[in-house]
């Protein structure tokens, strides 16, 4: 017999936040994408910013971002997300203007629209989902797939002959002056949630403070693309990924944090 | 209205028709021969004046997505190049056009292909008006002639760009952005409030009240069914530029044998050519086009019953002349003559090309 108290006010425990739609996500399960996009919108309903976030959707499995989020958005051409950004937010200094873009958006096609709006300090959050793969598009070959990993242009596996080494665009990113905030999470486990979701406000708290540009990433799974269960690609994202890209701040108020 | 008497470069004549029509953002990367554009404005520095911005992008793909970002928060803003520069923006343009967004892009034109020259040249036709990028749209494209039009396009760009909600090319040239000429201005007007913005840019993603469902723009939509009739809604949009927007100037028209076709510098070399045929007992006419798209056809179709022959001149291996042809149905003869690659054909070569490609055939 369903217990009708649990459904009452007075023992609400959990509610999903307005700034979310009612829209169904079509993200595959065990997806990482889903959890990112809550405890973003999460920190902004937290932050009483909704009215003043503008959010600017990539290419990629997250093209429909702007369908979840319950925020001013534009959806911008493959790896320009920082460009608009950019002008958005230097035309409304006062609002929240954040990215969120996958590997392939922008740290392939996008590479130097990141970089040089990291380097311009423009004040901005960059949410950077890594999960070594073009997801939307079937699981090709992505600048942070790593050495060894098959993908459907990479089927033998990747080899650094012939197409180089995975990119740690995160690094690169901490060493320029302009990034003040510089982070790699996940969202794998509760605990990581936790982490992960506070960073985020770290780097929207930045960007009130007008402090310039916070980026961070969050190492995520695509177990469709990497063709495992869900629970099997998050052990082998612990065991592989981490390996390659390890969680923890890497800059945090515009100094690197000393390992 | 005050008016004030300048003397100015084209180019410079853009950047301070920037700021006194109340722009909002510029965003731009230098190219010859259009530098002055941004030299201008980071020298007057309009952010301690009107609050405008002026950025310098790390390429013309990442400016035209700047301006992409801030016509998309509803703001005005625009941006310049040249030809090569221009090519890179053509993402940018096909996707401001399929989101349906107001901004101004000037093409200050120099030789092609590729990296070309940094001469003038009006080989860029084809790419102004027939798209550049992929997908069925229409750039809005004005064709200023001297630089007071160069000046006075930017406030009437705005003026189509937001009636429209469809991106603006100014299609000038090498030859117009470059020449000093004297220009009047006018008063400053001012950029707009939050609230002039919300009732100009209803639509715009400028951050969600809470009494309002949240803003999109995007130029994506899945369901072919739907992106059908977006693009049915654009082509709409098209031919109501088309039944509303034509504008030209005809000079000499009305009683005229022979007409030349031209627009931007190839228009004024053309009226020397048309007083040098007078001199010679020719009566020929000019329909000088102001708007590239739309395309005059109906002034072209009318003219073509009346006269005994057109030349299209332009700085081009024969771009223009399509359309022209087109329109006019081959009523009268219609050839091309353009000196190109960089070079201005002189009115003596048009007159020339005149008489032995019509009069005389």
């Amino acid at each position: 017999m369903f217990n009708q108290d649990i459904v009452k006010p007075e023992n609400l425990v959990y509610k999903k936040t307005d700034v979310l739609t009612n829209n169904v996500m079509h993200y595959c399960p065990g997806c990482g994408h889903g959890t990112t996009h809550r405890i973003i919108a999460e920190v902004i309903e937290e932050m009483g910013i909704q009215d003043k976030a503008i959010c600017v959707a990539p290419v990629g499995c997250s093209v429909l971002a702007y369908n979840y989020f319950s925020v001013d958005s534009l959806g911008a051409a493959h790896g320009r997300a920082p460009a608009l950004a950019t002008a958005i937010q230097r035309l409304n200094p006062d609002h929240h203007t954040f990215t969120y873009q996958g590997d392939g958006d922008l740290a392939a096609i996008g590479t130097a629209e990141t970089i040089h709006a990291c380097n311009r300090g423009e004040n901005i959050v960059i949410i950077f989902i890594n999960n070594g793969i073009y997801g939307m598009t079937g699981g090709q070959m992505a600048p942070t797939t790593l050495i060894g990993m098959q993908t459907a242009t990479s089927p033998y596996g990747r080899t650094v002959e012939l197409n180089g080494y995975p990119l740690q665009i995160t690094e690169l990113l901490s060493q320029l002056p302009g990034t003040y905030f510089v982070t790699r999470q996940s969202v794998h486990t509760a605990a990581a949630v936790r982490k992960t979701k506070k960073a985020i406000r770290q780097a929207f708290e930045n960007q009130k403070g007008k402090k310039g540009t916070s980026f961070v990433e969050v190492v995520s799974n695509c177990n469709s693309g990497w063709k495992m269960t869900a629970p099997k690609a998050n052990e082998w994202m612990v065991e592989n990924m981490f390996a390659k890209y390890p969680i923890g701040d890497i800059k945090v108020d515009g100094e690197l944090v000393q390992k | 209205m005050a008016k004030e008497l300048k003397l100015m470069k084209g180019n410079e004549a853009i950047a301070e028709a920037a700021i006194r029509s109340g722009c909002d953002g510029y965003f731009g990367y230098p190219i010859t021969p259009q530098s002055e554009v941004m030299e201008y404005l980071m020298a007057e520095k309009p952010w301690e004046k009107t609050g405008m911005v002026v950025l310098q992008a790390e390429s013309e793909t990442s400016s035209i997505n700047m301006v992409y970002g801030g016509a998309g928060v509803g703001k005005k803003v625009m941006t310049s190049s040249s030809s090569p520069g221009i090519s890179l923006m053509q993402e940018g343009l096909t996707y401001l056009a399929g989101a349906e967004l107001p901004a101004i892009v000037v093409n200050v034109v120099r030789g092609g292909p590729g990296l070309g020259t940094i001469q003038p040249s009006q080989a860029d036709y084809f790419q102004a008006t027939k798209g550049g990028g992929h997908g069925d749209y229409q750039l809005f494209v004005l064709a200023p002639a001297t630089v007071q039009e160069m000046y006075d396009f930017v406030f009437l760009g705005w003026e189509i760009a937001f009636k429209y909600r469809n991106p603006v090319m100014i299609l000038s040239d090498g030859a117009i952005g470059q020449v000093m000429e004297k220009l009047y201005v006018g008063d400053y007007v001012p950029r707009w409030t939050d609230e002039e913005l919300k009732k100009n840019a209803p639509w715009a993603s400028f951050g969600k009240p809470a009494n309002r469902e949240h803003h999109i723009i995007t130029s994506l939509e899945l369901d072919s069914a739907k992106q059908e009739q977006h693009n049915h809604k654009l082509q709409a949009k098209y031919r109501e530029m088309e039944e509303k927007e034509v504008r030209f100037e005809a000079i000499n028209c009305d009683d005229a044998d022979y007409i030349f076709v031209a627009y931007g510098s190839s228009a004024r070399i053309a009226e020397k050519a048309m007083q040098l045929g007078k001199e010679k007992g020719y009566k020929i006419g000019i329909l000088r086009l102001i708007t590239l798209f739309p395309f005059p056809k109906k002034k072209i179709a009318e003219l073509s019953t009346k006269v005994k022959g057109m030349l299209a001149v332009e700085m081009s291996a024969g771009q223009m002349v399509e359309d022209v042809r087109l329109a006019a149905q081959f009523r009268c003869p219609i050839e091309h003559f353009g000196r190109y690659g960089g070079i201005i054909h002189t009115p003596q070569e048009v007159l020339e090309a005149l008489e032995e490609k019509i009069i005389k055939r």
